[in-house]
């Protein structure tokens, strides 16, 4: 653990996540108690509408439709606030900026002087060092997710939340952007919601299974992520998953 | 290429009609002038139809750079508060429904017959359009820009900066050709009420004294001021969507 310029404590920590939320007077999930451990990847999956995004926004400390009653703290003790970085299904990489000016967008949303160096060097290490005068419209979708990511990486954030970042891509470039991901935020807390089994097999310490009742811990492969796609556990465990997530209700 | 020949095609057959206008209705010229004698009225007086245009164009200038600035102003801070939005908006609206040309007058007599009352018009009847439509873009913003800039501690004033407004300026340049359609009206009606100098005067005074020839070489004027105007706000407009 250490601490940022600003003083702020930077490791990477696990956070707790106990409550239940309500959408007009009805409730949505919960109550849930969600532990995401230290340093590690923990998969969510569900059926789409179950609320796993919504856990998302909770965490960041983003609006939300509805009403949550529970609490939601860093193990560490020290306050969430300015301590999690973000990325979503869409890149929401601005327009009118280049990649260069995407990946330091923090910077200025903050006032601050962008390290346009480091913007450099994180722009090579996910392979965009070519393309960082080039605007978002002209890079394919992989590469627009690259340069989500470097962004995400930029802000150099002990905590990352995914929220269902490679789910618009092809199966190659999904494959090859989960192990970029896995690469560039190990050591760091990450909490990855997806609706794909085989995500969350490849890349999951923790696998949690959400339903409108609660959160089931279901046992990964004894491996260590990211596993190998074409191991015959890893196709067991994807399988295993699959069936499991479609004999629940 | 082809769209200069579709123009010039709509020119002559434009005149065409007008002309054929004249032959069948049989007015006499100080009813209804031929293209011709309107060409003729144009060259004999064009140092006196380029004096006035130069004022017009002035005031039309001047009132749209200001009308402009004015509006660009008041939709940054209307977006910027919602407390300012709740007490200004309803009053913006309600101003529209006072139609300016019954202002005018009244801006005539507390702005003087110079060019002041004129550019005064222009900026009341450019204001509001110019307000409302960058004001919608800078309101009509994805939520989720807004949420990550939440996540990375954004400031207001640089998510206005870095987000709203450039996300806002295809919407500015909507404004600006609106704009640059309404000022010409603006000068032209400022000029009617009370003035001595400027196309509108000169179409008066034409008309008063039977040169209808000269007033449809000034009204003529106009159109084209006009349309180079908007083209040139055009251009603008285009450059700040691809910014």
């Amino acid at each position: 653990m250490g601490h940022g310029p600003a003083g702020r404590v930077t490791g990477p920590t696990a956070i707790g996540f106990t409550g239940q939320f309500s959408l007009d007077d009805r409730r949505l999930f919960g109550p849930l108690r969600v532990t995401v451990p230290a340093g590690g990847w923990t998969c969510l999956l569900g059926p789409s509408g179950v609320g796993k995004s919504t856990v998302v926004r909770l965490i960041l400390g983003l609006p939300t439709a509805g009403v949550f009653t529970g609490t939601i703290r860093a193990a560490d003790g020290a306050s969430l606030a300015g301590r999690i970085g973000y990325m979503a299904q869409s890149d929401l990489l601005l327009p009118w900026l280049t990649v260069r000016e995407n990946t330091v967008l923090g910077a200025r949303l903050r006032a601050e002087t962008p390290d346009v160096a480091a913007a450099e060097r994180l722009l090579d290490r996910v392979g965009l060092a070519r393309h960082a005068d080039k605007k978002p419209a002209a890079l394919s979708g992989g590469m627009r997710q690259r340069a989500a990511l470097a962004r995400t990486l930029m802000e150099n954030r002990p905590i990352v939340l995914l929220d269902e970042p490679f789910s618009s891509l092809d199966a190659v470039t999904r494959a090859d952007m989960q192990d970029l991901a896995a690469e560039v935020l190990i050591g760091k807390t990450v909490m990855l919601v997806t609706h794909d089994p085989a995500e969350a097999v490849r890349l999951g310490h923790q696998i949690l299974l959400m339903s409108p009742t609660g959160v089931t811990g279901w046992m990964p492969p004894a491996t260590d992520p990211v596993r190998v796609i074409d191991d015959p556990a890893t196709l067991q465990a994807q399988s295993a998953l699959l069936a499991e997530l479609r004999a629940r209700p | 290429m082809t769209a200069r020949l579709h123009g010039a095609g709509a020119l002559i057959v434009g005149l065409a009609l007008w002309q054929g206008l004249v032959w069948i209705s049989g007015a006499p010229p100080f009813i209804l002038p031929s293209p011709w004698r309107v060409a003729e009225a144009a060259y004999v007086h064009h140092v006196l139809i380029a004096q006035h245009a130069l004022v017009t164009m002035a005031e039309i200038l001047l009132g749209l750079g200001l009308g402009v600035v004015l509006g660009v102003v008041t939709a940054i801070q209307l977006a910027a508060s919602r407390r300012l939005q709740a007490v200004l908006l309803p009053i913006l609206v309600f101003t529209q429904a006072v139609p300016v040309f019954a202002l005018a007058p009244i801006l005539t007599l507390w702005f003087g017959y110079g060019m002041a009352s004129k550019i005064v018009v222009v900026i009341l009847i450019i204001y509001f359009p110019v307000t409302s439509a960058f004001f919608d873009g800078l309101t009509r913003v994805d939520q989720r820009w807004l949420d990550l800039g939440t996540t990375m501690a954004a400031t207001d004033a640089q998510v206005m900066r870095r987000i709203r407004i450039p996300n806002a300026l295809p919407s500015l340049g909507t404004g600006l050709r609106l704009a640059a359609v309404y000022a010409p009206m603006g000068a032209v009606i400022g000029e009617w009420v009370g003035a001595s100098k400027g196309l509108g005067y000169l179409m008066l005074l034409a008309n008063g004294r039977a040169k209808i020839d000269l007033m449809f070489a000034s009204l003529i004027t106009l159109a084209v001021l006009t349309v180079l105007l908007y083209r040139g706000v055009g251009a603008l407009a285009d450059r700040l969507a691809r910014m």
